[in-house]
């Protein structure tokens, strides 16, 4: 097939798929997926830039993701004032003693020669540290989360509007990449995986547990949203005067003005859901388009053609002067900042921080199936991969149920088999991605949408 | 009574920190030679093994069920012991038709290690798939037998102390059977002539092949090896706690940061690394408050739980040794590469 052709062939697809789930579900549920499959994109993207770009294997991606939804509570959440009145002293004591700690470690592991002298400061840094903070630390978490523990119970954020998360996410993750890239970026490119794997578990395990900080497993919810509510919407002049309007010849057809009421009822709080979905549909994909605008940018810079170079033959780069560790560091921090983006944007879509949600599977090798099935290397792929990806991960289920029913279809309703084989269809959508991936990797390396190698 | 304190503060210690730290390392110690061997002679980092673990524990599984209905026992051993040898037949068979359908195509194209990676997740999806649909995502414990070798309240009475100190049949089983496997892996690797070939192979490809070597027969012995370290580690580790596949899949990450802090690629770092990662994980988690209680004297007694960090933090530690041994020792405590 024509590479150029692959592209609209692939998106019409993709757009006809939605919209067979649209007239057959609602077109409520084809919206929510396109949202997610959106953020889903986003992500590919960030992944894209690392892999498809720098060859990094960032097998943390589930940890960025969830640092930028903490950033969303953080940013949006209004502050716990009495929290920070009884314990924001303790709290900012032992951030501070935190940072002075490890401050003096680096200043003591790149100024001290003597290995004895170093190595005893460093225990003594380290015991000194824990049992600073812990003196400062234990007591003041105890304050913030007795405090209303059932609604609150943690310090709040900063109450801003919560579209601000969103690039402050991008700092946060970017942050926190620099830190990792530091340390591994230098070594094999296995150890990046694997440190990546590592440090994204110990994220989770940082809003799972610190409950001071965003309430743990016990979630936050009812977080801002940047679009109205639906219950705003159902009372407000316009909106009934335009669902009035487009629904003109439905109404009409009504017989008995009661019934055409109920009708307008109905089409009101069903237009609603659909029309804060549009919302919040509407500002991601601006958002998606600005990202992929200036990945393109990017990609097609000289910057972008080095990264390629880099990737392709380091030595030959390293020797034409290219500092490879430090351009692979800054494409591992772009690549991180964009997947912080899109954890907060999911956060706001949902509403709610939910640590316990975050799994390896759902947020970090899902995301590497939508780049390599997608296209590594190809921008467009990975909007492609995110799209279709999330589409099969989301209507694998109903899928693999009607299939097991087809399977036990001959069998009585209780029999212990057919019980079996329907209670494991949810587990038949990880073959399917499974055996997607494998089948993407043997039989089309390059993806649905190839790379474009550029010739000048 | 000063010297019964010490003792107490000892047997507290052996009861809490180092007999499960000795059965947690063997476990890991298998589970880190079997990907050590792996990234060996294939290398690759496989992550799929972690769930090679579960698979191998799910075949167990159910030829334990399957024993114990017919009933086959094994005594005061758990029946799993029996049900082991035909768990790892099944777990190899799996794994070289793993091999044949999917890796060996990449092997012949000598792809880049990192497609293998890549690769071996979506071996890892389908795993996770077929384990979860053949026995569940659930809890299971599948031991049976006799339980305690040393009881805690008996010991107590015995010795007429304070502490108690308990060990668990399982954790007996364990480090025994984990010696045994690590001392015929490391007499196959050094003395047999398959083993000899097999560290020709992982040592210079092209030069084993020159000498006659056959690479297929190399990739279907470390395959084999690699499924019976891998069912035993997981097998060990059910009958101590208990088997679910997301906990299984958890272990990856430690298995990995045990293989980088020994020396990815040697056996011998890949146990010392299992040993360090469980010992650190164990020692670092536990609130030492008792133990001081019974060393110091009241009036210096601790008022904290003195526990380094919570157990939630179980994964940072392992984390924060692999960092700290990437900025201190990058080549891992014992340098090499070839097995």
């Amino acid at each position: 097939m024509n590479d150029e052709l692959r592209a609209p062939i692939a998106f019409t697809i993709m757009g006809i798929l939605l919209a067979i789930v649209g007239f057959t579900q609602s077109w409520s549920v084809s919206l929510s997926v396109i949202n997610l499959c959106i953020i889903s994109s986003i992500m590919a993207i960030g992944v894209n830039l690392q892999w498809g770009y720098g060859g990094l294997f960032n097998a943390g991606v589930m940890g960025f993701t969830a640092l930028g939804g903490l950033t969303a509570v953080l940013v949006s959440h209004d502050p716990i004032y009495e929290a920070w009145d009884k314990a924001g002293v303790g709290i900012v004591i032992s951030a501070i003693i935190f940072v002075l700690s490890i401050t003096a470690l680096l200043f003591v592991f790149r100024n001290i020669e003597n290995k004895q002298i170093r190595n005893t400061l460093i225990i003594l840094i380290i015991v000194f540290g824990l049992i600073g903070i812990n003196n400062f630390y234990g007591p003041s978490i105890d304050i913030i989360e007795s405090i209303n523990p059932a609604k609150t119970g943690f310090l709040g954020g900063l109450g801003l509007p919560i579209i601000f998360s969103w690039l402050i996410a991008a700092v946060v993750a970017g942050l926190v990449a620099w830190v990792i890239g530091k340390i591994t970026l230098r070594l094999r490119s296995d150890y990046l995986a694997i440190a990546t794997l590592g440090i994204s578990e110990i994220v989770i395990a940082i809003v799972k547990h610190e409950d001071w900080l965003s309430r743990g497993v016990k979630n936050v919810s009812g977080l801002d949203r940047p679009v109205p509510y639906e219950i705003e919407l159902q009372q407000s002049e316009w909106f009934l005067n335009l669902v009035e309007i487009i629904n003109f010849s439905k109404l009409e057809a009504m017989q008995s003005l009661s019934s055409r009421q109920d009708l307008l009822n109905d089409l009101v709080i069903d237009s609603s859901g659909i029309f804060v979905k549009l919302c919040y549909a509407g500002l991601f994909f601006s958002v998606l388009l600005l990202i992929f605008y200036l990945s393109q940018l990017a990609l097609n810079s000289p910057w972008g053609r080095m990264l390629r170079a880099i990737r392709d033959n380091e030595e030959a780069a390293s020797a034409m002067g290219k500092n490879i560790f430090v351009q692979h560091l800054q494409i591992f921090i772009i690549g991180s900042a964009i997947i912080g983006i899109a954890g907060a944007m999911l956060t706001t879509l949902d509403g709610q921080f939910t640590p316990g949600s975050y799994r390896p599977l759902r947020f970090t090798f899902i995301i590497w199936l939508m780049v390599i099935i997608g296209g590594s290397g190809n921008n467009l792929g990975s909007i492609f991969g995110g799209f279709f990806i999330w589409f099969i991960w989301i209507e694998a289920e109903p899928l693999s149920i009607g299939f097991m029913n087809m399977l036990a279809g001959g069998l009585e309703y209780d029999n212990p088999l057919r019980m079996h084989l329907l209670g494991s269809a949810a587990h038949l959508r990880l073959f399917i991605m499974g055996l997607l991936l494998l089948l993407a990797l043997r039989f089309m390396p390059k993806g649905v949408i190839p790379e474009k190698i550029q010739k000048k | 009574m000063e010297n019964f304190e010490f003792i107490n503060a000892m047997v507290l210690l052996a009861n809490f920190v180092i007999v499960p730290a000795l059965s947690y390392g063997s476990q890991l110690a298998l589970a880190t030679l079997s990907l050590t061997i792996i990234y060996g002679v294939l290398r690759f980092s496989n992550f799929a093994q972690a769930d090679w673990m579960s698979f191998g524990t799910m075949a167990t599984i159910l030829f334990t069920w399957l024993f114990q209905s017919a009933g086959i026992n094994a005594g005061i051993l758990p029946t799993a012991l029996l049900a082991l040898p035909f768990a790892i037949i099944v777990t190899a068979l799996f794994c070289l038709l793993i091999d044949r359908s999917v890796y060996s195509f990449y092997r012949k194209q000598k792809s880049q290690p990192i497609v293998l990676m890549i690769v071996s997740v979506g071996v890892m999806f389908i795993l996770q798939a077929v384990v979860r649909f053949i026995i569940g995502p659930n809890d299971r414990k599948f031991f049976d037998g006799e339980k305690y070798i040393v009881h805690a309240l008996d010991f107590k009475n015995y010795f007429g102390l304070e502490e108690g100190l308990t060990i668990k049949s399982t954790q007996l089983i364990t480090v025994i059977v984990a010696l045994v496997a690590m001392i015929s892996l490391f007499y196959f690797l050094q003395k047999t002539k398959l083993g000899k070939s097999m560290r020709a192979y992982s040592n210079n490809e092209d030069l084993a092949l020159l000498s006659g070597i056959n690479p297929e027969k190399i990739v279907i012995v470390t395959w084999i090896i690699s499924s019976i370290l891998i069912t035993t580690a997981g097998v060990l580790y059910g009958l101590d706690k208990s088997f679910k596949p997301f906990t299984y899949f958890n272990l990856l990450l430690p298995m990995f940061a045990a293989a980088i802090v020994g020396g990815i690629g040697s056996p011998i770092g890949a146990v010392i690394g299992g040993y360090v990662i469980a010992f650190s994980e164990i020692t670092l988690t536990y609130a030492y408050k008792k133990f001081f209680v019974y060393l110091l004297p009241e009036s210096l007694e601790p008022s904290g739980l003195m526990q380094v960090l919570s157990t939630d933090y179980k994964f940072a530690i392992s984390f924060i040794i692999l960092v700290i041994v990437l900025i201190v020792r990058p080549t891992g405590i014992v340098r090499g590469k070839i097995i």
